[in-house]
């Protein structure tokens, strides 16, 4: 383990984001794969639907990222079959955790955003870091277009402070069209300055109604 | 079989005063019984039949197939208890693809024949092991051309121009001697194997049957495969059409 | 690509590094390629997925093997193209040889397509990575098979990381930075066959002007649905008189 080289790592880029609200939850991902100055594709998914209310978007190393959404859409069949039911988002991202920390010393170069709503309706997002430490949040972003895009997040969402006691709701105050048209936007604006983010943004939209999937053109440069 | 019962016929490591293996000779038993096999070495390759009796009418058709590829240019089929003919199968499978891994080229089918005997006759030879209930047919196509081996429960194996096995075989190998083999292309051999299985078949006494046919040779690429369905319907169709004219008779 | 490292040929014989690195007792590791193949092109054309090489082999700098087939067909639906190690391709091909020789034994009209050929490799190549002992390749696989929305198209690739995507034009080794360019702006999903040779051509010419390693002999191959069909090798015309070839620093003008 110790003479592992840098080989057995890749990044292929690309910026995945979440928006929770009080009834629905976008998560949203360009579609670009990268490995330094190419572009290996202009149309590759980042998104899995992992159940019926709760998909996942990742950025990082492209095969560690396939590896561990077959991974979880295994264990989530599992969970079906032994519990009668689809996995609720708050399972699987607790899931997700367990599974990343797992690899702790051989980690999935991977970095997750978590989508969907919970037991009780409610959007939710769950953000990651590749080892598995997690956080429930109204938003995120991650990847690398990350540190263009949560700024901006911050200052439009206004989240309340973590510090707050009673804890307040971390879910955004906007309505699904305007998280969707804000989602559009950042990115936008992050394939301006990041060469790992643009070709195409596909945004998955999650509410009571069910899931859908939608697209935009992003710059191609 | 008067001897039964003398206390000589518990084990394959005891030999009777006669100088008999009883356990070997019953596991031929096992394979006089089964729906007759056949094979014949015909001009362009081989052609292997199977009278496959169906047991029940619940039985998916298609389905415990004796006929069984082993590699890309033999086949195996199965006279007796068919689970047995499958380890043999297997066994066959795994020598071929060694023998391909090791030396690059297929295995030669005498090669084969020979292997699976050893193995066959393995089992005899140990009293924790039970010999083979079943015999086996074995045909190939290599650079030597069409082979034909026939391999019985005792390990014995010979090379046939036309072999068969279980019930109807005494009928079988009758009629299969009165083919011209050495003029009989693969096309005209599965009419002929078909009008054999058809003719043994003992329509008062068993139940339904399938006709499983398979081929290697020069019009299947030298490649073991099931005969293909119109083939086998026309084949079927003639053999129907034979008896029919054997019965106005 | 990182397989291409040895771009100076020092690995090839006098350096003094092993190749494998032995990794406790019993096992060795790659820790780089011997002897490697350049670029694959692949597209897809109006009747299926045409692929192209070169045929040869090199050992660091120096040209080992001038006629290897770098492209096979794998069963009856799928073409694979191999760039980088060619020990480690032929392994491979031993591989997807065991599952379409399962295939035909169990002769019940079920075939592996391009789509499972690809995602098999796919994990093949992940697991070995995993291992930290890789197959240090790049794979094309392209294909045409009876899917449930009709004939269906496939190209795909994966690498020695295990990383894998499809695409409609796919470029592997140099031909990743000389080729791609030229398949973007001209690749079209109803091309020709003939068409479709001749912007293989350009690409192959491209590289054969570039790319060191690379030799004027050239295999095309092309699956449909009618099976695949490897052509034999074949030379490409060049023209070597270019101004910028003979003398390349006459149009340079700078201020060093």
């Amino acid at each position: 383990m110790s003479r592992r080289g840098d080989w057995v790592y890749e990044n292929n880029g690309g910026t995945c984001v979440a928006i929770a609200g009080a009834d629905y939850c976008v998560v949203a991902a360009d579609t670009r794969l990268s490995v330094g100055y190419n572009i290996l594709t202009r149309d590759h998914s980042k998104i899995c639907e992992l159940a019926d209310k709760c998909a996942l978007a990742s950025s990082g190393f492209q095969g560690d990222i396939k590896a561990l959404h077959k991974n979880l859409a295994a264990r989530e069949l599992l969970y079906q079959h032994q519990h009668n039911k689809r996995m609720s988002c708050p399972a699987m991202a607790q899931l997700l955790s367990n599974t990343l920390y797992y690899k702790r010393f051989f980690p999935y170069y991977a970095f997750n955003v978590l989508g969907g709503l919970d037991s009780e309706g409610k959007g939710c997002v769950f953000t990651y870091d590749a080892v598995g430490s997690y956080e429930r949040t109204g938003y995120s972003a991650q990847g690398t277009g990350s540190a263009l895009i949560m700024p901006v997040l911050d200052n439009q969402l206004k989240s309340p402070s973590p510090l707050l006691l009673p804890a307040r709701d971390a879910v955004t105050p906007l309505s699904e069209t305007e998280a969707v048209d804000l989602v559009k936007d950042v990115f936008a604006s992050a394939t301006e300055r990041d060469i790992y983010t643009g070709d195409k943004l596909e945004i998955v939209v999650i509410n009571k109604a069910g899931t859908k999937r939608e697209y935009i053109d992003l710059r191609k440069d | 079989m008067s001897s039964i019962g003398t206390g000589y016929d518990l084990s394959v490591t005891t030999f009777s005063p006669d100088g008999r293996v009883f356990q070997v000779e019953y596991a031929g038993k096992a394979v006089d019984n089964s729906g007759t096999v056949v094979g014949i070495k015909c001009k362009d390759g081989i052609v292997l039949g199977v009278e496959k009796l169906v047991t029940s009418k619940m039985i998916l058709k298609g389905s415990n197939r004796r006929l069984h590829s082993v590699h890309r240019h033999s086949g195996l089929a199965v006279a007796g208890l068919a689970a047995d003919g499958r380890q043999i199968v297997s066994r066959a499978k795994s020598e071929a693809a060694s023998y391909e891994k090791v030396y690059g080229e297929p295995m030669p089918v005498k090669e084969l024949a020979d292997r699976v005997a050893s193995y066959v006759h393995l089992c005899t030879l140990y009293w924790w092991l039970r010999p083979f209930g079943c015999g086996v047919i074995l045909g190939g196509y290599d650079r030597d051309g069409p082979q034909l081996y026939m391999i019985e429960p005792s390990g014995l194996s010979y090379k046939y121009f036309g072999a068969a096995l279980g019930k109807g075989r005494q009928a079988a190998k009758t009629e299969i001697e009165k083919l011209n083999l050495s003029e009989l292309t693969c096309r005209e051999g599965i009419v002929e194997v078909a009008k054999i299985i058809y003719g043994v078949h003992d329509e008062a006494k068993d139940k339904d049957f399938e006709l499983e046919l398979s081929w290697v040779c020069d019009e299947s690429k030298r490649q073991h495969e099931k005969v293909p369905d119109d083939l086998v319907e026309q084949a079927k169709a003639a053999a129907q059409a034979a008896l029919e004219e054997m019965d106005a008779d | 690509m990182a397989w291409q490292q040895p771009m100076d040929g020092s690995h090839a014989s006098g350096s003094k590094a092993a190749a494998a690195v032995a990794d406790g007792p019993g096992t060795q590791r790659t820790q780089y390629p011997y002897v490697t193949g350049s670029s694959i092109i692949a597209l897809k054309y109006k009747d299926g997925v045409i692929m192209a090489s070169d045929t040869g082999a090199s050992y660091g700098s120096t040209l080992r093997y001038k006629s290897v087939e770098r492209i096979k067909a794998v069963g009856k639906h799928s073409l694979i193209g191999a760039s980088g190690e060619f020990s480690d391709f032929q392994e491979i091909l031993r591989y997807l040889d065991e599952l379409t020789l399962s295939d035909h034994m169990w002769d019940d009209g079920n075939s592996l397509g391009p789509k499972e050929v690809h995602s098999y490799l796919t994990r093949v190549m992940y697991n070995r990575r995993n291992k930290f002992d890789p197959l240090w390749n790049s794979l094309v696989i392209g294909g045409v098979k009876k899917g449930p929305k009709g004939e269906e198209k496939y190209l795909g690739m994966v690498n020695m990381i295990g990383t894998h995507f499809e695409e409609n034009h796919i470029a592997t080794g140099f031909g990743n930075h000389m080729a791609i360019p030229i398949l973007r702006t001209e690749w079209r999903e109803d091309m020709t066959f003939e068409e479709a040779v001749k912007l293989v051509e350009k690409c192959l010419l491209v590289l054969l002007y570039r790319d060191r390693s690379s030799i004027n002999k050239f295999q095309i191959a092309k699956i449909t649905t009618e099976g695949a069909t490897i052509y034999p090798p074949y030379s490409l015309k060049t023209y070597w008189g270019f101004a910028a070839f003979e003398n390349p620093a006459q149009g340079a003008v700078g201020s060093w």
